[in-house]
């Protein structure tokens, strides 16, 4: 059998002391290529899975790089002892995991026989069977639901929800790892109170869940797809009003178990 | 379970305008004390020098004019003018008047000066033509030694022109016995002196001077007991009528006698700190472990129901401002070195009692209270962490950090006790160290540390392994061969050990002419009294009264020259993309960069050196005309084209400061240069030297005397400051410089080590930032890292960054669901955090 730490993925991005995005201290890899194309998306450059150029700051940089579990986790276990310290660990994200399964399941397994805390940001955009094959190692799958209603989802990342949401409580029942459902919140997408309280009755009706993080949508990205040459079609859209974070999150409490995170 | 309260007090109103009235005018220098020991000095021609000194101490503390500022709880003013300065003659003074006229005006530090105060001490200092400790050490110094400093190898500045200072003396025992008991200690062992002893001479004089000493502060305190008791009298406001007749009371009994309440206790320790200032001129006078020795008598008075809380934190308060009216006027180049009108009184909460248990007490917290209490630049503010500091005491000194204060610096336990233990110290000295000034680790009241003993630029021997030992034209430093036949990496590095060792021989002799003239003219008999074991032995600190007894010089620039040299090891003799001529030229070319004049003259002093080694003859006509030359000089566009190359080659290799070993380790290596020769180095108090990597702010002007570097650093730039990367070279984040940092060897650089962190306000927003900083403070230490202090920084450094990214591309801000470098990000995005910092700011 071939040694896990030699298979190798596409990545485009390792971030280090990133503190907000799960428990303690983490490092990001980001691995490239996506399934959905979501219009708000702050990171197009993780939806291809070509390795391809973006202009920062005036430059050409390549976006992209293949490197094996052993290159990665060479940088990933230089800040253990902040892990340590802090309770972090490695977190995958994208792009969407998923579509690597066998490089994202072995930096996962990599991570778990250093003694490194795992988490994951995916949409479960997989069949279950992926899935189930990486829950082993894998701490905290941080899910994203973004809309109920499987249309609108279609019309605004390009694929229904129909297997994610199915994919989210089989994750649940399996209860081999903790699993938190997160919620960019778009304005015009998703921001009524409507559609966040079906999302938040839905994960409260998972088993074993308990948590539910709420992020606010920004305009971060829009420099991004100037560097690579595409329209940024939410050019004109509303940005959330102050406040509607508060509201949102006082909503999702009152109306079930769930407690209710703004941000990651 | 905690055993502490850590509950915060509020301040109270008067604080804010003890505060107001410190800073209403610029602070002033006096004549006071110059004239006094003049004086005094006149009187005692002929006695031997350590009653002299007393005497003059003495005669100080007797006709120096006192004063109660409004409002003030803790007593004891050292100058009339808020945070006023006087002057010390007996060590150096012809700077000063040459800097009257300017004084006023300067950029870094202005003092007020009066035409009166001026004549005054232009009179006064008539008499130490010829009496002071720089200039006897300079007679002391080799020929080597002073070309050496001319060159700008090093600089041993701080005790060649001034008093030593930098110690923390035996507070515990003034409160315990008072200066009442110390003086019996004094008598008894006086009584022990037979007088067919070798030592009864100097022995007995000794002890006479620290009787004297002793007497002279216990009237001193008496006369702040008569003024307040006057006051009182005319006092119409009933309040602050009883506050002076307590302050009356507290100067009748203390420091004479031992304290019994805390009140007595904060002012008993307020006339140590400052007569020990007014004894001699030296900074870093540290109050070490104040929340250690000042338990006992918080402890006591909170469990009788004497004293609350609250009247507990005003007074650490009025502490504080006090600390911030003692005062020093530097000399314009000095000032700039140590901009800020900083003491560095350095004062130290939390870490282990001598018995190795968590030392954390109501008082730690209350004085990191005080710091944001008072919000000034004095004390400075240190924490000890080790592996059992309590989160809550990080989290609250994290929380002082957010401010942007600079406060707290952070210290290692884990590394700083072994590194001590293997200077000699005991077990339990070592776990009940403090630190002195910036850095510098010691055991109070038993070290004389002289720890800010130089500052040594490693770039500068580098330049002699190329230049073979000439500098601007002339011989500088030791021929080491010419660069262009070294053959090997080894041989390179070698001829740089070489240059190395030499330098820091002439280092060692510097130091010790300079320990030599304070020993003869300037031993300090009152400072002497609170340290072991001095009153034993009947030798003062100058002449190696303590048990511990050290030298520690600061080494710095490590990252330019490891950058350097992993710069010739890969470019020249591994990839041989350049040859060791062409980086020659390059570097004295300053890499095809344009010369300013200084430079310019510099070139072409060296030019005129070569010419003189061909045997050829150099005019000032000639030398002249090459300044001219190299000023309008247009480099070939090839050549220049070159240079560029050479230097994009070298920005691309990987720098200290990105967690990369191969560069990381040859750090470590390049520091060993300088921690290892200097530990087999004695001084003249019975001593061994100890090295420090460290530059205060010394890296800016020592920078500016440093020629262009293989690191690809121009000319006249500032080098890397402390043991922090090349600013700008870290651009793998905070962990990552960290790792870089800690595999430096810590624990040899027992003197100190610096290292400085940016971080942006909202990297450490919410619980969460405070815990992840936290986390990377003590993830540091467990790498053995020895000490961290951090710049939270504002709008207009995110300005600047925005202007001139290569300066800043390690600096971590808080974007919206994560953190990252600021300078990759978008510029809107920039002047989107540069906004909300303005909103944090407003905050």
């Amino acid at each position: 059998m071939k040694n896990y730490l030699d298979v190798s993925g596409r990545i485009f991005d390792i971030q280090r002391y990133s503190i907000h995005d799960g428990v303690g201290i983490r490092t990001i890899v980001f691995l490239k290529g996506c399934a959905l194309r979501c219009r708000w998306c702050c990171n197009p450059e993780s939806q291809n899975f070509a390795i391809e150029t973006m202009m920062v700051n005036g430059k050409p940089k390549t976006i992209g790089r293949d490197v094996t579990v052993r290159e990665v986790m060479e940088t990933v276990q230089r800040d253990m002892p902040y892990y340590g310290r802090s309770g972090g660990g490695l977190t995958l994200s994208g792009g969407e995991s998923l579509l690597q399964p066998e490089f994202a399941t072995a930096l996962l397994h990599a991570a778990k026989d250093m003694g490194i805390t795992t988490a994951m940001e995916s949409m479960g955009y997989a069949k279950f069977e992926v899935i189930k094959g990486l829950l082993p190692y894998l701490d905290t799958y941080l899910m994203d639901i973004k809309h109920m209603n499987a249309e609108k989802h279609k019309e605004f990342t390009g694929k229904e929800n129909t297997m994610m949401v199915e994919n989210a409580r089989k994750i649940a029942e399996s209860r081999m790892c903790e699993l938190i459902i997160r919620v960019p919140v778009i304005p015009s997408f998703n921001d009524t109170e409507k559609e966040i309280l079906e999302i938040a009755a839905y994960a409260d009706s998972l088993p074993g869940v308990s948590k539910i993080h709420i992020l606010p949508y920004h305009k971060y990205g829009e420099g991004k797809y100037e560097g690579l040459n595409r329209p940024y079609l939410l050019k004109d859209f509303p940005m959330l009003p102050a406040g509607k974070m508060e509201q949102l999150k006082a909503l999702v409490e009152n109306n079930t178990a769930l407690s209710c995170q703004i941000g990651g | 379970m905690n055993t502490y309260d850590a509950t915060p007090v509020n301040k109270t109103e008067r604080i804010g305008r003890l505060v107001a009235h410190l800073y209403a005018k610029m602070p002033e220098i006096e004549a006071a004390r110059a004239e006094l020991i003049t004086e005094s000095y006149k009187q005692t021609e002929g006695q031997p020098i350590m009653m002299r000194r007393a005497l003059a101490f003495a005669h100080i503390l007797e006709n120096i004019p006192i004063i109660i500022r409004p409002e003030e709880l803790i007593v004891g003013s050292s100058t009339i003018a808020p945070r006023g300065c006087q002057t010390y003659p007996e060590f150096s003074y012809e700077w000063l008047e040459a800097e009257f006229e300017t004084v006023e005006h300067r950029a870094a530090d202005p003092f007020y000066i009066s035409d009166e105060t001026k004549k005054r001490l232009k009179e006064a200092n008539r008499y130490w033509k010829g009496k002071t400790t720089s200039e006897l050490a300079s007679s002391y110094m080799a020929p080597e030694t002073l070309r050496a400093m001319e060159h700008n190898f090093f600089t041993p500045g701080n005790y060649f022109y001034n008093g030593v200072g930098h110690i923390t003396v035996q507070y515990n025992k003034v409160l315990a016995v008072g200066f009442d008991g110390i003086k019996k200690e004094a008598e008894e062992e006086l009584s022990k002196c037979c007088f067919g002893d070798e030592n009864y001479a100097s022995k007995s004089v000794f002890l006479k001077a620290v009787i004297i000493s002793c007497n002279a502060v216990i009237a001193y305190a008496g006369r702040y007991a008569v003024l307040a008791a006057e006051m009182a009298k005319t006092e119409k406001d009933e309040k602050r009528k009883k506050e002076l007749l307590a302050i009356s009371e507290n100067c009748k009994k203390v420091p004479e006698n031992g304290a019994e309440s805390f009140y007595e206790a904060c002012q008993s320790f307020w006339f140590v700190q400052q007569l020990l200032q007014l004894e001699s001129s030296g900074h870093s006078i540290s109050p070490g472990r104040f929340d250690q020795y000042m338990y006992p008598y918080y402890e006591k008075d909170i469990k009788n129901g004497k004293l609350t809380r609250e009247f507990a934190q005003e007074l650490l308060d009025c502490i504080w401002v006090k600390l911030n009216d003692l005062n020093k006027c530097r000399d314009e180049v000095s000032a700039e070195g140590f901009a800020g009108y900083s003491l560095f009184q350095n004062l130290i909460v939390g870490g282990q009692t001598v018995d190795g248990k968590d030392a954390t007490n109501d008082l730690s917290f209350m004085c990191i209270s005080a710091a944001r209490h008072v919000f000034l630049p004095q004390p400075s503010l240190s924490i000890r962490v080790w592996n059992r500091s309590p989160k809550d005491l990080l989290m609250y000194a994290a929380e002082l950090t957010r401010t942007g204060i600079g406060l707290p610096a952070y210290y290692n336990d884990e590394v700083i006790i072994p590194a001590l233990i293997n200077r000699g110290l005991t077990l339990e000295d070592a776990r009940d160290y403090n630190i002195i000034g910036c850095v510098e680790p010691q055991k109070s009241g038993k070290t004389e540390g002289w720890h800010d003993a130089a500052f040594f630029n490693m770039c500068r021997p580098l330049e002699m392994v190329f230049s073979n030992g000439y500098d601007r034209g002339v011989p500088a430093s030791i021929q080491t061969g010419n660069v262009e036949d070294f053959k090997s990496f080894d041989e390179f590095y070698d001829a740089y050990k070489k240059q190395m060792n030499y330098n820091i021989s002439l280092l060692v002799n510097a130091d010790n002419a300079i320990d030599m003239a304070h020993m003869t003219l300037c031993p300090l008999p009152f400072e002497s009294c609170m340290v072991d074991d001095c009153i034993k032995r009947g030798k003062s600190l100058q002449e190696g009264g303590a048990v511990y007894n050290f030298t520690g010089p600061q080494g710095f620039g490590i990252a330019n020259v490891a950058d350097s040299l992993y710069t010739v090891k890969k470019l020249v003799y591994e990839e041989k993309k350049i040859t060791i001529k062409e980086l020659k030229k390059a570097l004295e070319m300053n890499f095809g960069q344009g010369f300013d004049a200084v430079t310019a003259k510099e070139v072409a002093l060296q030019v005129a050196g070569s010419l003189k080694e061909q045997g050829k003859e150099v005019t000032p006509d000639i030398i002249a005309m090459t300044i001219q030359n190299v000023l309008s000089m247009e480099l070939p566009a090839a050549e220049k084209a070159r240079y560029q190359e050479i230097r994009d080659m070298i920005d691309e290799l990987p720098k200290f400061g990105n967690d990369v070993d191969e560069v990381d380790l040859l750090a470590r290596d390049a520091a060993y240069t300088y921690t290892r020769p200097l530990e087999t180095y004695k001084n003249p108090r019975g001593g061994i030297f100890q090295a420090g990597l460290y530059p205060v702010s010394a890296n800016v002007p020592l920078g500016a005397q440093t020629g262009a570097t293989p690191d690809g650093r121009l000319a006249h730039t500032p080098v890397a400051d402390g043991v922090s990367p090349t600013s700008g070279k870290d651009v793998n984040g905070p962990t990552a410089a960290c790792n870089s940092v800690a595999k430096l060897d810590h624990g040899i650089a027992s003197n100190g080590t610096l290292f400085n962190m940016k971080m942006h306000p909202t990297a450490m927003a919410g619980e969460k930032g405070l815990e992840s900083f936290v986390s990377l403070v003590c993830g540091y230490f467990d790498q053995k890292g020895m000490h961290m202090q951090f710049n939270v920084v504002d709008k207009q450094t995110l300005l600047d960054a925005q202007k001139n990214p290569e300066k800043y591309s390690g600096l971590v801000v808080r974007v919206a669901g994560y953190s990252a470098l600021f300078t990759t990000l978008s510029k809107s995005l920039q002047d989107d955090i540069i906004r909300r910092t303005e909103q944090a700011e407003n905050r």
